[in-house]
């Protein structure tokens, strides 16, 4: 069993979703113009993942288990992020209607996020107890936010330049995000 | 403002002690290597400007493929296969510059990419150094591996069993590491870096080496001399993270990359799996700098 901070700084660091196990790469090109859309789609996705991760995991263990319907829990995971992202996108819708413009499709995106569902399967692989799920669910939120706001940084910067033809636009943004991924790699190892 | 060539030149021209330093301790491989960088250097810088249809004397006379050439010399082992020093730097300058629009236009420092690239690709060729007892006669790991694997045993005893160890740090590294640091003086005194940026990441290594230092037991990490004078620690600090291009410009965010870069020097080069930190602790802390150099106003005000 590991040790809690060595969980959390597996999460945010080591196993990054996004730089060390490649999942939810569509919001982090997607999404990553601008810092500030990038933080709110962190946030958004962070709510999604940390609350999923807790309501997964107490209708599996709880529900699923004791009933002996352990090969539903897909479809129920699936259930349970689709309902969280519609309520996330109302209250945005509500409080900020602007940001709800600015995200747009990304939003009801956070659906099909594989990190959100990646982290509740990872949790469970891994067989934490509640606590520690959603604490690992809650860091892994926080490694995914963190990487969204750099990378955008880095994003926002490129614009300035003159960048050579070939590598306008898409070409660029992926170099970029093979630098990051390389710069994380030094992280391997902590916690071993 | 100081022209581009004049810098390079004075950067140049202080790295040269270190280098000599280092050829005294690890034997010719390292002048090869350097030979080798530099040679690389320039036929990738002149065919990537031909090919950009940029001005190839121009752009080779601001003396900064050199530099580049130069770090990445000193950064890789003395007996290392000459085709990996060749593809760092076409890794440095093609991946790490010339993509971005060339020099000026780069978010991570060239040296660094090519340097890492190679180091995640070939681990075991960059992590062999020569030994204390010169060169040919006993190849190993780092004074900072040694350390890191020692199993259970003290400072004390891991100093004088293994080979490696010098006087504060590891062997010959010391010496290396003064002369940087001497090369990095002069630089601060001719003012063409900022005091911030050096002082703030060893200040920040020292502190938290001390911190983690108990005397030398057998959990002990290495003590703040030993981590100032071992691996690439000076030349970090005076030569790599000083990297005007891809550090903040501002005072406070010079300050805080300073601190960002000495915590993950020392983050990396004790718990992680690499022998040192140098070059993924400039690079993670190259990515901050977008978000170190936002004034507080503007960030408060974008929410």
């Amino acid at each position: 069993m590991l040790d809690l901070p060595l969980l959390l700084i597996s999460a945010v660091l080591v196993n990054n979703l996004v730089l060390a196990q490649f999942l939810g790469l569509c919001p982090f090109v997607g999404v990553t113009r601008r810092t500030d859309d990038a933080l709110a789609m962190g946030v958004a996705t962070a709510f999604v993942m940390a609350l999923g991760a807790a309501i997964s995991y107490s209708l599996y263990t709880w529900v699923l288990l004791p009933l002996d319907l352990a090969a539903l829990r897909l479809i129920l995971f699936i259930f349970v992020v689709a309902s969280l992202v519609t309520v996330v996108e109302l209250a945005i819708r509500h409080f900020s209607p602007e940001l709800h413009r600015v995200l747009g499709i990304y939003l009801p995106l956070i659906t099909t996020n594989c990190a959100v569902l990646g982290v509740v399967l990872i949790v469970l692989r891994d067989q934490l107890d509640f606590v520690r799920s959603v604490l690992y669910a809650t860091a892994a939120a926080v490694g995914f936010t963190l990487v969204m706001t750099v990378f955008a940084g880095l994003r926002e910067r490129l614009i300035e330049q003159r960048i050579p033809r070939p590598f306008r636009g898409a070409p660029i943004v992926l170099v970029t995000a093979g630098v990051l991924s390389l710069a994380f790699m030094g992280f391997q190892g902590i916690g071993r | 403002m100081i022209d581009t060539r004049a810098t390079m030149a004075v950067v140049a021209a202080t790295l040269a002690p270190g280098i000599a330093a280092m050829a005294h301790f690890f034997g010719t491989g390292v002048l090869v290597n350097v030979g080798l960088a530099v040679s690389a250097a320039i036929a990738v810088e002149a065919s990537v400007l031909r090919m950009r249809r940029q001005s190839v004397v121009a752009g080779l006379g601001d003396g900064s493929a050199v530099v580049t050439a130069l770090l990445i010399a000193i950064a890789m082992p003395p007996a290392v296969d000459g085709w990996l020093v060749g593809l760092a730097v076409l890794a440095a300058l093609v991946l790490g510059k010339h993509v971005y629009g060339g020099l000026g236009a780069n978010p991570f420092n060239p040296a660094m990419v090519g340097y890492a690239l190679v180091l995640v690709s070939f681990p075991a060729d960059l992590a062999t150094w020569p030994g204390s007892e010169g060169v040919d006669q006993l190849t190993g790991a780092t004074a900072l591996e040694t350390l890191k694997h020692r199993g259970g045993e003290t400072i004390a005893d891991v100093w004088t069993a293994a080979h490696g160890f010098g006087a504060w740090g590891a062997h010959g590294f010391e010496w290396i590491n003064v002369w940087f640091a001497v090369g990095g003086l002069v630089l601060l005194g001719l003012r063409l870096v900022d005091w911030r940026i050096p002082i703030a990441m060893l200040a920040t290594l020292t502190v938290l080496s001390a911190l983690c230092y108990d005397g030398g037991s057998s959990a002990s990490l290495g003590s703040p001399a030993f981590h100032l004078l071992s691996g690439a620690t000076m030349l970090c600090a005076f030569y790599i993270a000083t990297d005007p291009v891809t550090s903040p410009t501002q005072p406070r965010g010079r300050i805080l990359f300073g601190v960002l870069v000495g915590a993950l020097l020392f983050v990396v080069r004790c718990f992680a799996n690499y022998p040192d930190g140098v070059a993924f602790a400039v690079l993670l802390g190259n990515s901050m700098v977008p978000l170190l150099d936002r004034p507080l106003a503007q960030s408060a005000s974008a929410r």
